[in-house]
């Protein structure tokens, strides 16, 4: 960016709470079912119909209220907000606007090794909209009510952000968080965490904010970085130009790269909020909020700690292997079961493992090898049973079958060597062998030292105890 | 079979004097045979008939309930399941409703047998039936003047016998004002006693389902079966219904009736304060207290009214867009066309109105002077009749300023219109229960009286009412309708 010009990023961020039903009907909210098959009386607003508002949607947003720390309203209540759209059923959406349910609360994020804190504004209560769709329908649009009521919970931030990797930072970092309370299941493929963002420039060192332009709807971390660039890059490009930026509405086009204006503020909609009179207000006891506060799970932040000081781990394992409450719990289920150090539990997980879960583009929880037979391989490379090189091998069997480590290691002849009267013999063939390169290490040429340990490890197929090796080839070297 | 209250008939169906389908047959055939007061949309006399056999079946098996073989009719707000539910709308015209509402559902279980759907103003907006797509309903006691409104289909029914009880519902005198106009009774209950559920909203927090019929009493029985927290409307209270037959015959002695006096002005015509004096007598007579008392805020409450309804049923309204179901206009251009043209054909000028009203107290730079403002004057409201009814136990009141009005006669002016509801207004802004009972004729119409209750007082309410039915007989008097 040029340095003369600083971005002001804020950042609305809908998360679809993970409930079994819809926040204002009984209709299931599963993905994927057949077009309005999973559309009730309610969610087609038929005349007549009333919404009834779904508890849990509230505890989950109260959940999320307390995770950051926020003010939880003692009372709050449901607004409509009133436009015509196809998708949605009743000419208005159920929403909250005066008072939301969440109100101030914060995030830290981490950003090149700094530590900052963004606000967040208010988190509201609201249901979503059902889909058009504009394929396949002959020049005709479709609708699809399935989604219509499901219910969300909008998390507007601060305009705390300066950077496309702070907004990066702060999405992941409530992506992470929402994921952990288990009140979303973070699917951004499925819409069920979208972001819109807004962006506005100033000189550096000026007080006011520029104008801001909206972007919407758009559904990767990646696209939200390039899309915050693109629009941080236009802005000032247009201002440097003589123009100025105009309020609005623009879209993310991932194809082009590119925001283009989608509605101007004249042609904003006036949406007439007024409180829902179908529905009471929302009243939030301090019971129901010690109650929720009891079963809060441990947050990320609290078990990073705890896993650097009870399993001794540096900041980077530690903060992988809390990215999840998956990922935290097979790494704890490991070190339980392996009896094992839990840097070496660590090691493997975050190394090997991760890799190839990222190379098979599968959750931990999909993971073929199950933290059991995990358990097994480690404790056998903790024991010198195997060597890490062999460990390699045999996590590859544990990937491709259903066998576990022990099985593996004995089927497949792969204990380690620890024998010092095989090594010996071995070691003393090798140095007959290459008497040349023997008299090299013996003249100072350390790094000779190297080349016969690989030799011995290529004589025993790797199976040969490497601190064994060393010890033996140091004396018979000397 | 006619000139019968419910528990008479449910005695002469026990008695095996007549079946439930003879009952039903009879009413079916005075539908036919009056139907230019046009008080039906759809009469479903086949599913009638039906349900009058199971009824039979059911009074011989010895569990029937007093409402048992009953023939009654829905306001054609209430969804009824396959029956097709209009609103009193072209916009509705071919709506078959895919549900009951928990009314009709609650009556169905009871085995009344439902004749059909009754006329209404569309959408519930209107003092004289004539807003219905289905035109206007003619007053059973003159045929020139309005049954009243919305409920007009409802009074009408009631008054010339085409079913023995109804439903209907009230938003600001929807009830009341037909019921006094056709000379029956009906009561409005407390907001939050009968289910919302498949009523068709037209202002959610004013619109109350309430029962109609040719004495308090029948209107007791009929609302003991409507009545009820529902969990599918949320602003239905979780209180126990009480019986509401329970204390009709409760003495009146020491019960204090509070007299507004903002009510009894120069505006009430002065046959009709002729009328109310002698109900005053009577109540003298019967040993009530008659107390005079002030609520100064009430006269805010036609502009309070207006500003809330409309803004709520700007926004009720909006579903109605061509897309999912009702009238959808012919060869749409594009998604702005489908929505103003099926709009703009199938709703009426008066709904137009209100929703253009709405439309516009909602509005950004207005919602604060408009409808904040309402909501501020509808708890100064409430507040007077709290005051009030920390003195006295009922409020006793005219229904409407004058009789029935002709048909046609007040369709230019709306505002005229909206002032025939001065006296029921109030009282769904405050959410209080109310009932309209038969007072007497001025120039051979009738006109009511208005008593308000206490919140959930409806057992009082009715036991005031129906013992001045002890006392008078308007309440017994029928229409000819073959003149």
């Amino acid at each position: 960016m040029n340095t003369q010009w600083e971005a002001v990023i804020g950042l609305e961020i809908h998360t679809q709470l993970a409930t079994k039903s819809k926040i204002f009907s009984g209709a299931s909210t599963t993905y994927g079912a057949e077009p309005n098959t999973q559309a009730c009386i309610i969610s087609l607003g038929m005349p007549g119909v009333l919404p009834v508002l779904n508890e849990d949607a509230v505890r989950k947003a109260v959940t999320f209220g307390m995770a950051i720390n926020a003010e939880i309203a003692p009372y709050s209540v449901f607004a409509r907000k009133n436009y015509f759209y196809p998708d949605l059923p009743k000419g208005y959406q159920i929403s909250q606007f005066e008072l939301p349910i969440v109100g101030k609360g914060f995030l830290d994020i981490d950003v090149d090794g700094e530590t900052k804190r963004i606000g967040v504004t208010r988190a509201h209560l609201e249901e979503d909209a059902g889909k058009s769709l504009h394929e396949n329908f002959h020049g005709l649009s479709g609708i699809d009510l399935n989604r219509a009521g499901t219910p969300l919970l909008e998390i507007v931030s601060e305009p705390d952000m300066r950077t496309a990797k702070e907004a990066v930072a702060y999405m992941r970092k409530l992506h992470e968080l929402v994921r952990y309370l288990e009140i979303c299941d973070g699917n951004m493929q499925e819409g069920s965490f979208r972001c819109d963002a807004n962006v506005s420039v100033r000189p550096k060192g000026q007080a006011e904010f520029g104008t801001r332009a909206e972007i919407k709807n758009i559904n990767s971390f990646k696209f939200v970085e390039k899309a915050i660039n693109h629009e941080i890059e236009r802005q000032i490009e247009l201002i440097e130009n003589g123009g100025t930026v105009v309020q609005e509405t623009r879209l993310y086009d991932s194809v082009k790269d590119e925001t283009r204006s989608m509605r101007s503020k004249e042609e904003a909609n006036d949406y007439r909020y007024f409180p829902d009179p179908d529905l009471l207000p929302v009243f939030i006891s301090d019971e129901l909020k010690s109650e929720i506060k009891a079963h809060l799970p441990e947050l990320p932040e609290e078990k990073k700690l705890r896993f650097k000081t009870d399993y001794h781990l540096n900041d980077e394992s530690a903060t992988i292997l809390t990215s999840s409450r998956d990922v935290a719990n097979y790494f704890e289920e490991v070190v339980k079961l392996s009896h094992c150090e839990s840097t070496i539990c660590a090691n493997w997980i975050t190394g090997e493992l991760s890799a190839a879960l990222n190379r098979a583009d599968l959750d931990i929880s999909d993971s073929p090898i199950d933290a059991t037979r995990f358990a097994g391989l480690v404790a056998r490379i903790a024991d010198d049973t195997i060597s890490g090189k062999i460990g390699k091998q045999v996590f590859e069997f544990l990937w491709n079958t259903a066998d576990s480590a022990d099985d593996i290691i004995e089927k497949q002849g792969l204990k380690q060597i620890t024998d010092t009267g095989a090594i010996e013999a071995i070691i003393d063939t090798i140095l007959v062998a290459n008497e040349k390169q023997a008299q090299q290490y013996r003249d100072g040429n350390e790094k000779m030292f190297g080349f016969f340990v690989g030799q011995v490890m290529k004589a025993m197929q790797g199976k040969g105890n490497p601190a064994e090796i060393n010890k033996i080839l140091k004396i018979k070297l000397s | 079979m006619q000139n019968k209250t419910i528990t008479q008939l449910a005695q002469g169906l026990r008695a095996k004097e007549f079946s439930s389908v003879e009952l039903t047959q009879y009413f079916l055939n005075r539908i036919e045979k009056y139907t230019d007061l046009n008080a039906y949309i759809t009469v479903t006399a086949n599913q009638a008939l039906q349900a009058a056999q199971r009824a039979d079946v059911r009074i011989a098996s010895g569990n029937a309930e007093l409402l048992t073989g009953i023939p009654m009719a829905h306001k054609d707000i209430f969804c009824t399941q396959a029956v097709k539910t209009t609103c009193g709308s072209k916009m509705l015209d071919n709506f078959i409703a895919p549900y009951n509402a928990t009314v009709v559902k609650k009556l169905n279980a009871t085995g009344a047998v439902n004749l059909g759907k009754l006329n209404m103003d569309e959408f519930a907006m209107g003092s004289s039936n004539e807003t219905s797509f289905y035109g206007a309903v003619k007053n059973p006691w003159n045929k020139n003047a309005v049954a009243g409104g919305s409920s007009g289909g409802s009074a009408a029914a009631v008054a010339a016998q085409l079913a023995v009880c109804v439903t209907g519902t009230d938003t600001g005198g929807s009830i009341r004002q037909p019921a006094a106009f056709c000379g029956v009774s009906g009561i409005k209950p407390t907001y939050g006693r009968v289910s919302r559920f498949g009523m068709i909203a037209y202002a959610s927090s004013l619109d109350q389902g309430g029962s109609m019929a040719r004495s308090a009493q029948d209107c007791a029985i009929l609302l003991q079966s409507m009545a009820g927290f529902d969990v599918k409307d949320s602003t239905s209270v979780d209180t126990p219904v009480p019986d509401y037959c329970a204390d009709l015959d409760k003495s009146l002695a020491g019960v204090k009736i509070g007299l507004p006096k903002e009510f009894f002005t120069a505006d009430v015509n002065a046959d009709m304060a002729k009328a109310l004096d002698e109900a005053i007598e009577e109540y003298k007579k019967l040993g009530a207290e008659i107390k005079e008392i002030s609520m100064p805020n009430l006269k805010y409450a036609i502009p309070a009214y207006y500003v809330i309804a409309s803004a709520e049923c700007s926004s009720n309204l909006s579903r109605y867009d061509g897309v999912r179901f009702g009238y959808r206009c012919e060869n749409p251009a594009d998604l702005n066309d489908l929505y103003t043209r099926s709009r703009g054909e199938a709703f009426g000028k008066e709904v137009k109105r209100r929703i253009l009203m709405g439309t516009y107290a909602l509005s950004a730079g207005y919602y604060d002077a408009y409808y904040l403002k309402a909501q501020q004057v509808r708890r100064l409201i409430s507040d007077d009749f709290k005051q009030a009814f920390s003195e006295v136990d009922v409020i006793f009141s005219p229904v409407t300023p004058t009789p029935a009005f002709n048909i046609g006669e007040k369709l230019a002016n709306p505002v005229e219109m909206y002032l025939a509801d001065i006296y029921t207004i109030a009282i769904n802004l405050a959410g209080l229960p109310a009932m309209s009972i038969p007072a007497g004729f001025i120039g051979g119409l009738p006109v009511g009286l208005q008593l308000i209750g206490n919140y959930f007082d409806e057992t009082r309410l009715l036991n005031v009412a129906h013992a001045y039915q002890q006392v008078t007989n308007w309440h017994t008097q029928s229409p000819n309708l073959d003149n």
